[in-house]
């Protein structure tokens, strides 16, 4: 299996405030990779790091054997990843179809944006119902859905997908962890944040504990499920 | 209160459902018989049958000019803050930048002497413009809301201030005898001069149809789509693949090209620039037509541009019980500007968008963008 993203010894500073204390995992190709942790631990920092938001205070990042640490945001996209941003990003006033539209922005290839439309409608019935309603008007699971489908339309190589579950209802929340699921069955590699860890721990083939900007561990995701002290801190059983 | 609002309301969601569902020929012909009416509206045959809409304390066709000039601006300025989002509070800058560069290189009393016609500084107005506009877009557009109008709003001072003090640029004593645009009737007399103010307006509305159609165009464009991205969420816009940086500054150079031609435009018609014409209160005035009219609407900064500039002027020699309205004309502006950021945030001809963005943003305060 080849390695798609290498984070190496990743450093974040806010201001400064020191957000990531050197970093470093690997998604292989085909996995679903899932970063858990308590608030604050550097899930989200450690997204924009990936996606190019923030710039890194020092370390690497290397995607598909390329180094982007310096790429910008944008750029990375072209490359093949791409982020359903934390609380969902959705462009309130355009349609759902435009903002779908917006995921495709770097791609030239009409006939492949149509299919891909079409499976991201498919795969979000919901969607495809409320095509031409503004997304600030949606509910918080068809926005999530919209943020998720919208990262598709860009055809990612990896798929970020920040804090999917959060603010849903149980029901959606399953919902949207199988259709996580069946992303990646269909071929994307996913890396993923989570606060729900139970669901994240499930689904994710490999996973890394952050606290306090460090990874403190890692293992499979069957593994970390049954690890006593992932289970007392993250898991919410004794 | 509410019944009248509900009303008014009712009314225009009839007259746009009847714009948008009409056939294509209607509306071609109302917009046809708009720009009729409005080439028409300086000739006196024409508007002494409008009652009192002309205004009676000073020349109408001068005002007319005037309102053009505002449109133009305003129709530039919507670019930037209505499609990108971006608050500029230094906008009348770059309107600065073109006038003086018409004045540097046509007038006698310029210390170059280059002394050319109008038309050949109009194109390099443009353009410097423009360019003046990508160098303070580059360091500046990586700063968001407040910070990018704290320091556009310094940028047009700075020009203003250069423009004051600088020996180069003759301060209060300005140029003159800048050259009219060319063109004479069939009789040899010129058709830009000094007593007839129609022709420059007509020349200003001919240019503010082209804009229109040019910007219409933008907009409908990729270009157009990155910049509502943009203007709705910036970072996402960014996750998305749209390069943020290169579209704003895009939008920050094309506002300021229209710009530069509305200060080239009154160069030419004013015979002369000093640094007079340059107060800070323009650049708030043409931000409060933007928004007045609709932000991010290409219609709605027309109508905020052109009514700002002509309510200013109707104020012009009325007495109000022995009062002089129009010494008291910006504090009447600012109470409608409030009013109207109270009852309708959007302005008067919302973009469709915008209303749905600040529906969902209500509770975040509203500034231009």
């Amino acid at each position: 299996m080849t390695t798609l993203l290498e984070i190496e010894d990743v450093s974040l500073l806010y201001g400064r405030i020191k957000a990531l204390h050197g970093i470093s995992l690997t998604v292989d190709e085909g996995e679903i990779v899932a970063l858990i942790g308590a608030n604050g631990a550097g899930k989200s920092t450690t997204m924009r790091a990936v996606s190019g938001i923030r710039p890194v205070a020092g370390g690497k990042i290397w995607f598909n054997g390329e180094d982007i640490t310096k790429l910008r945001a944008d750029l990375r996209v072209r490359r093949g990843l791409c982020q359903a941003p934390e609380g969902r990003g959705i462009f309130p006033g355009m349609t759902v179809l435009e903002n779908l539209d917006i995921g495709a922005y770097t791609r030239r290839d009409r006939a492949g944006v149509a299919r891909d439309l079409a499976r991201v409608l498919e795969l979000f019935p919901r969607l495809a119902e409320r095509r031409k309603q503004a997304g600030g008007t949606l509910s918080g699971g068809e926005q999530q859905m919209l943020a998720v489908g919208r990262a598709l339309m860009s055809q990612p190589k990896l798929l970020l997908l920040d804090e999917p579950s959060m603010g849903l209802a149980p029901m959606l929340i399953q919902q949207i962890f199988s259709i996580i699921t069946e992303i990646n069955e269909q071929g994307t590699t996913i890396l993923l944040v989570e606060q729900n860890a139970q669901q994240a721990l499930a689904r994710a083939h490999r996973a890394y504990v952050l606290e306090t900007g460090r990874i403190v561990k890692e293992g499979t995701g069957a593994d970390l499920l049954h690890d006593p002290s992932v289970k007392e801190a993250y898991l919410g059983v004794a | 209160m509410t019944s009248v609002r509900e009303w008014i309301d009712s009314g225009r969601h009839a007259v746009s459902e009847r714009w948008h569902n009409g056939p294509r020929w209607m509306r071609w012909a109302v917009i046809a018989a708009v720009i009729v009416f409005f080439y028409a509206l300086p000739n006196r045959e024409f508007y002494q049958w409008l009652g009192p809409i002309p205004t009676t304390g000073s020349n109408f066709g001068q005002v007319l000019f005037t309102i053009s000039i505002y449109v133009l601006l305003a129709v530039g300025l919507n670019i930037v803050v209505g499609f990108a989002g971006l608050l500029d509070l230094g906008y009348f800058g770059f309107f600065a930048v073109g006038a003086y560069t018409v004045a540097v290189f046509t007038s006698p009393s310029s210390d170059l002497k280059t002394l050319w016609p109008w038309l050949l500084a109009l194109p390099l107005a443009i353009v410097l413009t423009m360019i003046s506009g990508v160098m303070l877009g580059t360091p500046t557009l990586r700063l968001r809301g407040d910070y990018l109008a704290i320091v556009t709003l310094g940028f047009a001072e700075m020009i203003r201030v250069a423009a004051t003090s600088s020996a180069f640029l003759k301060g209060q004593r300005g140029f003159n005898q800048i050259p009219h645009p060319p063109g004479s009737y069939s009789d040899g007399k010129p058709i830009f001069g000094v007593l007839d103010p129609r022709p420059y307006y007509w020349l200003v509305l001919t240019l503010i149809i082209l804009v229109v159609i040019g910007v219409r165009n933008l907009n409908r464009s990729r270009v157009g789509r990155a910049w509502i991205s943009i203007r709705e969420d910036e970072d996402a816009a960014q996750l998305m693949g749209v390069p943020t940086f290169k579209f704003k500054l895009w939008a920050f150079a094309s506002g300021a090209a229209i710009g530069g031609l509305a200060g080239a435009l009154f160069a030419g018609k004013q015979n002369f620039v000093s640094s007079q014409n340059l107060e800070l209160l323009n650049s708030i005035i043409i931000l409060a037509a933007v928004i007045l009219g609709g932000s991010g609407n290409i219609v709605g900064a027309i109508v905020g541009g052109g009514l700002v500039a002509y309510l200013i002027e109707r104020f012009r020699g009325i007495e109000f019980f022995g009062i002089e309205l129009y010494e008291y004309r910006f504090m009447l502006f600012g109470v409608v500007l409030v009013v109207m950021m109270i009852f309708r945030p959007q302005g008067l001809i919302p973009n469709r968008r915008r209303a749905a963005e600040f529906k969902d943003r209500r509770k975040e305060v509203i500034v231009g963008g």
